[in-house]
């Protein structure tokens, strides 16, 4: 393997493991705070996509982006409001079904707005022709927004939890909700925060990578596995160990290119996953004892 | 400043508090001794709201608060430092402390401050440990975390439940300081005790639970006098042996 193609694989491996990463980060954030796995994680990113598509007849690319992560945001925050808030001290099992059966009717709503055609947004900058120089391989602009969205994106978090109020209160809604509620925090509203923070960085993943990989109606479920996967790599609930194993999972894909078919691109994640449930379930960062604490 | 009357609580059919009437006076020390199962932690849940009474009353300072969320009574000045610490282990300790000062957030960083510094004074402790995590203190500092951080929000009144389980007698001996010193700068104290001895020798008065019911009640004082109490609840028919421990 040449130089050149090593440095291809590698940026086309970061490329799609910043999204994964960004997946399971929303699962792990959701899971913090209702210990919950929300498999309609992967509808979030489409819906971001799908919506930023639609809106940009009307509004330049940076708005509709914007707004489809707005709206996005809310449609987290109402799924949260409606289907999972009332519940009285649901089993896992229950809220689990729950989201898979969300899933399905946000899939099957988008086909019925956007059917099965496959559409994406622009280049943000250029075409699908333009490319840059990076150590003599040859890489889409796209590909360096869609890292240096999501490096953003968790460095804003990774800074959002650690240093403000609200952070603070959902880390404290994770660690111990009982005791969360003793200090006068309304776990609830965070519970609905979570759901919108989730909606809104899947989306924000969804608009940037939407012009490389384009978007259909049913990118979710597959975007929803490969995420869990990489949360459960990392360790569950451990969100910034989720970038370490999003990169590793899209790195090792993008290299298994070049040994394997194709076609068995995606098999390299449910193989991974059925390995560390089976080898080391609380991840690769996770600690044991607090994997033996954990619920699911 | 607490009146609780025929209260009643339980999970699901299972009924554990069957028409509990005491009060709390402002100021005074108040503890609940019981054996396991009476229905102590069940009390203090209820009054903190974290489970609803099925029936009957609880007056905080005047005000039914047996309908409130339990995350809105900690403003009213009423608050739990539950069972088993329950500190937030993943978060440094000033974290911890923070959040408990959480109902102050609207009066301004320099209140929060204050609130933070009066801890540290009261617990030395957790001054020196204020950047790790809390899952890593030792038993009685986790206890000291979780007093500090009940304190945070300048409560009225402060209800503990079995502070001491677990900790070695020295630092038993500490935590009992601590609540004497707490009343002394004015604070109610509502305790609930396995260790019935070393509640009864701080308290001003205390209430007998057995099976979901206040079985008698007096002056502290009178309470370790009390054949019966003896009896039951401070192990005296085996004489010296057990003294100290629980």
């Amino acid at each position: 393997m040449t130089v050149e193609l090593f440095i291809q694989y590698l940026f086309a491996g970061i490329t799609y493991g910043a999204i994964y990463a960004i997946v399971g980060i929303g699962f792990n954030i959701i899971y913090n705070t209702t210990g919950i796995i929300n498999f309609a994680q992967g509808e979030f990113v489409m819906l971001g996509g799908m919506i930023a598509i639609s809106l940009m007849p009307f509004l330049p690319l940076s708005l509709a982006i914007a707004l489809a992560v707005v709206i996005t945001m809310i449609c987290g925050a109402l799924v949260e409001m409606v289907f999972i808030r009332w519940l009285d001290s649901p089993g896992v099992l229950r809220m689990i079904i729950i989201t898979i059966g969300l899933s399905i009717l946000i899939r099957e709503v988008a086909l019925h707005i956007w059917g099965e055609s496959i559409r994406s947004l622009p280049y943000f900058v250029g075409d699908e022709i333009t490319t840059v120089a990076v150590l003599g391989a040859r890489i889409s602009p796209q590909v360096l927004w869609v890292i240096g969205v999501c490096g953003l994106m968790v460095l804003v978090l990774s800074i959002f939890f650690k240093a403000t109020s609200i952070g603070r209160q959902m880390r404290a809604c994770a660690a111990n909700r009982k005791a969360a509620i003793l200090c006068g925090i309304n776990t609830r509203n965070m519970v609905t925060l979570s759901f919108m923070l989730s909606a809104g960085i899947g989306a924000l993943a969804g608009c940037v990578m939407s012009p490389i990989t384009s978007t259909e109606y049913d990118i979710g479920t597959g975007l929803a596995i490969k995420g869990f996967t990489v949360a459960i790599l990392g360790g569950l609930g451990n969100s910034m160990a989720a970038v370490g194993a999003g990169l590793l999972l899209g790195i090792l894909e993008a290299f298994s290119i070049s040994v394997m078919p194709l076609a068995f691109k995606d098999a390299i994640a449910i193989t991974i996953l059925l390995m560390i449930l089976f080898v080391r379930p609380h991840g690769l960062f996770g600690s044991s004892t607090a994997a033996g604490l954990k619920e699911f | 400043m607490l009146k609780i009357l025929n209260l009643q609580a339980g999970y699901g059919n299972l009924k554990v508090l069957k028409n509990v009437s005491m009060h709390v006076a402002r100021g005074e020390i108040v503890t609940i001794i019981g054996a396991n199962g009476a229905g102590k932690t069940t009390l203090l849940s209820t009054i903190a709201g974290l489970l609803k009474a099925t029936a009957g009353e609880i007056r905080f300072e005047d005000r039914n608060i047996a309908a409130l969320a339990a995350q809105k009574i900690p403003a009213l000045g009423c608050v739990l430092v539950p069972e088993g610490r329950q500190i937030f282990a993943d978060l440094s300790v000033e974290e911890n402390l923070i959040l408990g000062g959480h109902v102050l957030r609207r009066n301004g960083r320099r209140e929060l401050a204050r609130q933070l510094d009066h801890q540290y004074a009261l617990f030395p402790i957790l001054n020196e440990r204020r950047h790790q995590f809390a899952g890593t203190l030792s038993g009685g500092e986790q206890q000291m975390l979780a007093m500090g951080r009940a304190l945070m929000s300048k409560p009225s009144l402060i209800m503990m439940d079995e502070p001491s389980t677990g900790l070695a007698p020295l630092i038993v001996q500490d935590i009992f300081n601590v609540i004497v010193r707490m009343r002394d700068e004015g604070k109610t104290v509502l305790l609930v005790e396995q260790n019935a001895k070393a509640a009864l020798q701080v308290a001003d008065r205390g209430y007998v639970l057995e099976t979901g019911k206040v079985v008698l009640q007096g002056r502290a004082r009178e309470l370790l006098e009390d054949v019966e109490v003896k009896r039951a609840y401070l192990g005296k028919d085996y004489g010296d042996f057990y003294d100290g421990r629980e």
